[in-house]
C-alpha cells in the first residue's frame, strides 16, 4: 500500500514586518526591568499580546477597578499567559486582549514579552530547553 | 461574568503558579487533524491540567468553510488545548494543540509565527489532512517535525516510504510516537528542538 503523495512547497516572500513594539536598548533594561511594552497609537488600538505575552499585576485592585480587573489582578499576583487569562475567564482571546490593554494603559498589569523564533539571541534557550524537556 | 458574589476566584492553584523570576515564555505549536492526538499528547507533557482557549469566529469565517450558510450569522466559537512546562525560573514554555484546518489559523494572531517550531501529528489512516498544514508551515518558513502517532489499526509504512510520500527534505525529522505516553511525546519535543539547533547551528533558524 502506498500513502498519498504530497509536493513540498517553498518558503513565501515575507510580508512587509508588522509594527512592532519598540526595540528596547539595553540601557533602558536596567531601568525598567519588564515594562516591555507601551501603549501608543490611535484610540481604540490592541496592545501586541500574544497567547504567551505574560501578565502580571503591579497594583492592588483600585476601588474603581470593575470585576473583571480585580479578578485579574488576583490571578496575575503571579506570572500568568494571556491565554491562561482567557482560559481561567472563560473568555475568548480577543476579548481578554481588549480587557487586558485597558488595563495595561492604566498600568494596573505589566506585559512581559514572549520569546519568538525570529529573535532568538543565540542557541542558550533551546539548549534550555532541551535540559527542562529531559527532567519530565 | 458576574464574579461578585463568588467565594472562589479564577486562577492557577498555588503550585501551577509561576515565579515572580519568570521573564518570557516561548510556544511550540502542535498541529493536526480532529482526533490525530493533539490534547492527548499536549495532556501527556504538560505540567499543568490542559487549559482551553478560545476564540469567536464571526463574520471571517464565513465563506471559508462550506459548513457555513450563506444567510449564517451565528458566531462559531473555536477552542484550542495547551499546557505548558516550565523549563528555568525564568523561561516558561508553552504548548499549543492546534486544529488542523486552515480556517483557524488566523484567528490567533502570531500563532505560528512567534512559535519556536512545530510539531505535525499524522495519523496514517488520514494522512493527508495534514498535507495543507506542513504546506502552510512551509510557506511560513516555521521550521517543524513531523511525529507518527501509531493507532493500532492504522497503517505502517516504513519511515523512508512517508518520507518520500510526505515529501520531506533529508533533514526534516520524522518519528513515531504515542501521544499518551509523556516519554514518547518528550521525545518528540526533543527531536524538534534539536532540529532548531541544528538549524540554529546553520544559521537558518529564521
Amino acid at each position: 500500500m502506498t500513502p498519498p503523495q504530497r509536493r513540498r512547497r517553498q518558503p513565501l516572500p515575507l510580508p512587509p514586518p508588522a509594527p512592532a513594539p519598540p526595540a528596547e536598548s539595553p540601557a533602558d533594561r536596567g531601568k525598567q526591568p519588564d515594562r516591555l511594552y507601551t501603549i501608543t497609537g490611535p484610540d481604540g488600538e490592541r496592545a501586541p499580546l500574544d497567547l504567551v505575552t505574560l501578565i502580571v499585576a503591579c497594583a492592588d485592585p483600585p476601588s474603581s477597578a470593575t470585576p473583571e480587573q480585580t479578578v485579574v489582578l488576583r490571578m496575575c499576583a503571579a506570572p500568568l499567559s494571556v491565554a491562561e487569562v482567557s482560559a481561567y475567564l472563560g473568555l475568548p482571546f480577543t476579548v481578554v486582549t481588549v480587557l487586558l490593554t485597558e488595563m495595561l494603559a492604566a498600568e494596573l498589569v505589566q506585559a512581559r514579552a514572549p520569546i519568538v523564533r525570529q529573535k532568538l539571541p543565540d542557541r542558550s534557550l533551546l539548549e534550555a530547553v532541551m535540559h527542562g524537556l529531559q527532567r519530565l | 461574568m458576574d464574579f461578585k458574589g463568588s467565594d472562589t476566584v479564577p486562577g492557577p492553584r498555588a503550585e501551577d503558579q509561576l515565579p515572580q523570576t519568570t521573564t518570557a515564555a516561548a510556544k511550540i505549536v502542535i498541529v493536526g487533524g480532529f482526533g490525530v492526538g493533539k490534547t492527548t499528547m499536549v495532556g501527556s507533557v504538560s505540567e499543568i491540567k490542559p487549559l482551553t482557549t478560545e476564540e469567536t469566529m464571526t463574520q471571517a469565517g464565513i465563506g471559508v468553510d462550506d459548513d457555513f450558510g450563506s444567510d449564517t450569522k451565528t458566531a462559531t466559537t473555536v477552542a484550542m488545548d495547551f499546557g505548558r512546562i516550565r523549563i528555568t525560573d525564568k523561561v516558561v514554555l508553552y504548548l499549543f494543540g492546534t486544529p488542523g484546518q486552515e480556517r483557524f489559523w488566523f484567528l490567533w494572531n502570531g500563532l505560528f509565527e512567534g512559535a519556536l517550531g512545530a510539531v505535525v501529528l499524522v495519523d496514517t489512516r488520514r494522512l493527508e489532512v495534514s498535507y495543507e498544514v506542513m504546506g502552510r508551515l512551509e510557506e511560513g518558513g516555521v521550521p517543524f517535525v513531523v511525529a507518527v502517532n501509531t493507532f493500532p489499526d492504522g497503517p505502517r509504512y516504513p519511515l523512508d516510504d512517508l518520507r518520500a510520500a510526505l515529501d520531506l527534505p533529508p533533514d526534516v525529522p520524522i518519528v513515531e510516537c504515542d501521544a499518551r505516553r509523556r516519554a514518547s511525546s518528550r521525545d518528540v519535543l526533543m527531536t524538534l528542538m534539536r532540529f532548531l539547533h541544528t538549524l540554529s547551528l546553520r544559521g537558518s533558524l529564521t
